[in-house]
């Protein structure tokens, strides 16, 4: 067993916005009850001391937290690479400047598409003028700047005018990250895959910008995992290099593990490194012991690792399946009818889209803060 | 917030030559891993941990020291890490767009 590298903090399901494609989970009244401040400097001084050396502070919307300041200045005492994944919502220069001073190191801000409306009609909210300026603060401060674009039926066609306004903002880094199929994007999944025809013309687009901005940007693209011939090696395999720790305090391997059959680990009841070490949310698919066949036998099972877990539980129930991506497993036919519904003519065109609720404020009941 | 699992499209190393003086992207960050007592590289999606001639490189590249000097420092401390070696390490971390060049 390693050290794990990064943290995955999830300060909050709460956000502003109400993104389809979001990968939170549905029952999201259930994380209400959120860690405290101490809670959370406690998990990032246990963390640093297992061998982490990222930060990710996300959600939701964490600069809902009135404490991530104070979050950030802790883990940057911690000497942690701190990381801010942010809709920009609330991203005011005052904040901007605190959070700067207080030591954090990089800013990733998504938008929804390439202009106003189409954006804040997939965002639910208007936001779009809001993320441009906040993407220009960021520059402004000094700050390396992640530009993020969840790909889907609905902007994929507006790769290339994505692109010029990464150009436009001076984003270091670009990333353009077709939809994983989890949460509230799972729910929106018919309504969200794109056709092939257009994931073909979006690569093109971005085979041509890598080559022209060669210099000046760093542009990752994350395939659609559909119509590929094999799974993701996801999160470089279950509980290997990283964690996430959810608001209201659970571990899991990935963001995405909280729908699985598997008993809950807690920081409020344990401290991270034992978590880590033993509770079976991270034990259960560690390593390829567990691995069913074809997995078993493929040379390419310390690559992929059968792909991700989530994925085989909710498209076949059961988490300890091969990958349905993967076009050895036995499941791939449930992959395969969802692309090929896809791409019919016939299909029923975005009338399914359930936006996940937007919550600005606090659930009822909740811990107080601080 | 997604688990993002990550496709390059770049090509995986660039031409240096002895006249360029690299030094870390902005978003890059030469660091020290308590646990692991290793030198290492920290960057918004990836770490990369060292190993010590990786490591020396690194310290290095400042973006004022060329990649010819970096080689004859590293020469006079390790007696002889080749310039081969030197160009290909830096080559691939520019490709990653971890490291980036400044010439003349
Ligand atoms: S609703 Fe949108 S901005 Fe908010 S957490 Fe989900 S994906 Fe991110
Ligand atoms: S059979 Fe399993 S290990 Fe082999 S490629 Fe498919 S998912 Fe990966």
């Amino acid at each position: 067993m390693d050290s794990p590298f990064g943290l995955l903090a999830e300060l909050t399901y709460r956000c502003p916005l109400a993104c389809p494609y979001c990968s939170n989970p549905l029952n999201l009244a259930d994380y209400g009850d959120e860690l405290t401040t101490g809670d959370w400097m406690r998990v990032l001084t246990e963390a640093g001391d297992l061998g982490v050396l990222q930060c990710h502070l996300s959600g939701g919307e964490p600069l809902l937290r009135r404490d991530l300041v104070e979050i950030v200045a802790h883990a940057h005492l911690l000497g942690l690479y701190t990381n801010l994944i942010t809709s920009a919502v609330g991203f005011s220069r005052p904040r901007a400047e605190l959070l700067r001073t207080a030591g954090l190191d990089h800013v990733q801000i998504s938008i929804q598409a390439d202009e106003p409306a189409r954006s804040d009609r997939i965002a639910g909210v208007p936001s779009f003028r809001r993320k441009v300026e906040a993407m220009g603060l960021v520059k402004e401060l000094g700050w390396p700047l992640t530009m993020n674009v969840v790909l889907h039926r609905y902007n994929i066609g507006h790769v290339a005018e994505v692109l010029a306004l990464a150009e436009e903002v001076g984003a270091d880094r670009v990333e353009l990250a077709n939809t994983q199929y989890y949460g509230w994007a799972w729910r929106n999944r018919a309504a969200l895959l794109p056709s092939r025809a257009q994931l073909a013309a979006a690569e093109e687009v971005v085979r041509a910008a890598v080559e022209r901005l060669r210099d000046r940007m760093d542009i990752v693209y994350v395939i659609p995992d559909y119509y590929s011939r094999y799974p993701k090696p996801c999160m470089g395999g279950w509980a290997s290099r990283q964690l996430t720790v959810t608001p209201n305090g659970d571990v899991l391997p990935c963001p995405a593990a909280q729908s699985l059959p598997l008993p809950r680990a807690s920081v409020r009841e344990e401290p991270l490194e034992r978590i880590w070490a033993e509770a079976p949310v991270m034990t259960a698919f560690r390593g390829t012991d567990w691995m069913p066949e074809p997995c078993r036998g493929c040379p390419r099972r310390e690559v992929d690792f059968g792909g991700c877990r989530c994925q085989a539980f909710l498209l076949t129930g059961d988490p300890a399946r091969t990958d349905p991506v993967c076009h050895l497993s036995p499941d791939h036919e449930l992959v395969e009818r969802a692309v090929t519904a896809a791409n019919s003519e016939r299909r029923p065109r975005g009338s399914a889209l359930v936006p996940r609720p937007h919550q600005a404020r606090r659930p009822v009941g909740p811990r107080q803060v601080r | 917030m997604d688990p993002t699992p990550l496709t390059r499209t770049r090509p995986s190393t660039a031409e240096v030559s002895g006249t360029d003086r690299p030094r870390p992207a902005r978003h890059v960050r030469l660091d020290y891993s308590r646990t692991r007592q290793r030198r290492i590289l920290l960057h918004p999606e990836a770490v990369v941990v060292l190993n010590g001639t990786g490591a020396a490189i690194l310290e290095l590249c400042d973006g004022r020291h060329t990649v010819a000097e970096i080689v004859s420092e590293l020469g006079t401390r390790y007696r002889g890490v080749p310039e081969e070696e030197v160009r290909r390490f830096v080559g691939r971390l520019v490709a990653r767009r971890w490291l980036e060049l400044s010439d003349g």
